[in-house]
């Protein structure tokens, strides 16, 4: 494992922004006071003429941002997770979402991986608020290389997009040579035939990692990583529905409203399987290191191996 | 402001404050006080100050206008119908099922700049399209109107403090000073005052005038011309329900709409006073 690249997709947030401001004019930067936090500090020192920090006050940053878009700025409002979606929901809600302008929402420190900080500045929550908003569209990218084509696509796209960094430096296990990123549309990294793996995000490396567990012992898993939960890729989620049946997701956010309730409503819609859903419980999260806390909640490829093998013999 | 220019602002203002009532009262619902308290100034910013185009709602050089209040909506949807940007007739449909004019403004309205009406919001929007403007080097201004209660709300103090931080000069703030919000008296709900002290304090250029006085309406904004590295706020002194004799003043118009019998005598006071100031 030595020679596996780790990177932080908040890092390959801000090295996006820097590296895209020249491509697109309108591309400007808020933060509220977390630049060196989010990583959009790198942008910062290469174009400090496009970058405003709001200071502490995330509800202001996100109304600014609207009020940029609707005079032809993409501007992309950064800050934690838990601010974003959560302290900044109604004004994402009503000044960028019913109006639907072009605002990009990069939260960083999303999930238990927030690490030492503890359960204030851990958001399980985002996706599920971010998710009911119409019009929304919410990204949680896996790697470096998902994460910088993430916020190119968003820049191309016209319409409020919510993305999804990590604080924690995670496996790059996508090509930058040959990856394709696609807004709502899932990727199939591995067939299978007994049960699919629907992963995202930091949980995407570790559905690859128990496939491999469970092929040894004989179990044929799918892994599908699913970056765009909203719009979500209902198409492909049937399909691995009807072929393996059972569906397991996995996902560094809460069971409640996330990655799996997504699925869990398309495939009783289309294809009613068995979905289990892997994240964090309905509970709060507490200090300790980030990956000591992702295997004590659960959110490891032993877990997915446990889970899949305990739900095929039912 | 030479007399007459004067009255003709004056009539128009009496016909956007008939629109109020023209909207409110086929809508069973909405907020005429404070529509009725902003109808002076959004008739001087669309007919005397601003420049804006019904022909052209999204030219990028416009000036803008955020309604911060957003729940007085019926004076901004009546001043626009008099500028020409939709029928008047759409006042009839204000609030029904499948109408244009939605319940707090819009942004898919012709006219209508941002989405608004969550309290506290449409100044940062508002701060946004004023720092939009400094980046493009643009001459043009941005408007808003917030309540005096609406400065209750957190954000309005964080967007104040953006927008000093970011000398947005070509942003003017009204803050509608009408003393009267839902649960009563400003002073008693839970008091904004000193509101002139609060905007110095935050870095703003701070000027007052009489809301129902185009004089005074017209040399406050003179004032504000010549402000340079702040943003500018305007506590307009305004009367509740102003133009309705029996609303002045009554917090309880704040979200009522007049019943059949009300309405007559509200248009019947308003064509009065039109009649007034025809020569």
């Amino acid at each position: 494992m030595a020679d596996v690249i780790k990177k932080a997709t908040r890092e390959s947030y801000g090295e996006a922004l820097r590296d895209l401001a020249a491509e697109y004019k309108d591309l400007v930067v808020l933060d509220a006071d977390l630049a060196a936090a989010t990583k959009t500090g790198i942008f910062k020192k290469a174009h400090p003429e496009r970058f405003f920090d709001c200071g502490i006050a995330e509800a202001n940053m996100m109304g600014v941002a609207a009020g940029l878009a609707s005079c032809g700025k993409i501007p992309f409002a950064s800050t934690f997770a838990m601010f974003a979606a959560g302290r900044a929901y109604e004004i994402v809600r009503n000044s960028i979402g019913y109006p639907h302008l072009n605002v990009k929402i990069g939260a960083t420190h999303a999930g238990i991986s927030v690490g030492e900080d503890g359960a204030t500045h851990q958001c399980n929550e985002d996706i599920a608020l971010m998710r009911t908003i119409p019009g929304m569209t919410v990204i949680n990218p896996c790697d470096d290389v998902e994460a910088k084509a993430a916020v190119k696509a968003a820049l191309d796209f016209n319409g409020p997009v919510y993305m999804r960094f990590g604080r924690l430096a995670v496996p790059v296990i996508n090509d930058a040579a040959t990856y394709k990123f696609e807004i709502g549309k899932g990727v199939t990294l591995r067939d299978g035939k007994d049960v699919t793996i629907v992963a995202t995000g930091l949980l995407v490396n570790e559905a690859l990692e128990a496939a491999k567990v469970l092929e040894a012992d004989g179990i044929s898993a799918r892994v599908v990583n699913i970056h765009t939960i909203k719009p979500l890729d209902r198409e492909l989620i049937c399909k691995c529905a009807k072929e393996t049946g059972l569906i397991v997701t996995a996902e560094e956010h809460s069971i409640i409203g996330g990655l799996g309730s997504a699925v869990a409503e398309a495939v009783t819609e289309c294809c009613p399987v068995r979905v289990v859903k892997i994240g964090v419980n309905d509970e709060f999260g507490h200090s300790g290191p980030a990956v000591d806390l992702l295997k004590e909640f659960g959110l490891s490829a032993e877990n997915i191996v446990k889970t899949v093998k305990a739900n095929l013999k039912k | 402001m030479d007399a007459k220019t004067k009255k003709e602002l004056q009539k128009t203002a009496c016909k956007v404050r008939m629109g109020v009532i023209e909207g409110t009262y086929n809508a069973k619902s909405g907020h005429p006080g404070g529509s009725l308290s902003i109808s002076d100034l959004l008739t001087y910013l669309y007919f005397d100050r601003m420049n804006v185009d019904p022909k052209a709602p999204e030219d990028a050089d416009r000036d803008r206008f955020v309604l911060s209040k957003g729940h007085t909506a019926p004076a901004l949807y009546a001043v626009l119908t008099q500028k020409g940007y939709f029928p008047e007739e759409e006042l009839k449909s204000l609030r029904h099922i499948g109408a244009m004019l939605q319940g707090h403004p819009c942004i898919h309205t012709p006219g209508i700049d941002m989405s608004s009406g969550s309290l506290g919001q449409g100044i940062s929007a508002a701060c946004g399209m004023a720092l939009a403007g400094k980046l493009d080097n643009k001459s043009y201004r941005v408007y808003t109107v917030l309540g005096d209660g609406e400065i209750e709300e957190g954000q309005v103090w964080e967007a104040a403090m953006f927008a000093a931080h970011y000398k947005l000069d070509n942003l003017i703030a009204v803050v509608d000073n009408n003393g009267l919000q839902i649960d009563g008296k400003i002073t008693e709900v839970c008091s904004p005052e000193p509101i002139t002290d609060k905007f110095a304090a935050f870095g703003w250029h701070v000027i007052t005038m009489d809301a129902h006085d185009f004089d005074s309406i017209e040399a406050a904004f003179a004032e504000a011309d010549t402000v340079k590295g702040k943003p500018v706020a305007i506590i307009q002194k305004s009367v509740k329900g102003k133009g309705v004799s029996f609303m002045e003043n009554q917090v309880s118009w704040h979200g009522a709409a007049p019943n059949k019998e009300q309405y007559e005598q509200a248009m019947s006071e308003l064509r009065a006073q039109l009649a007034g100031l025809e020569d």
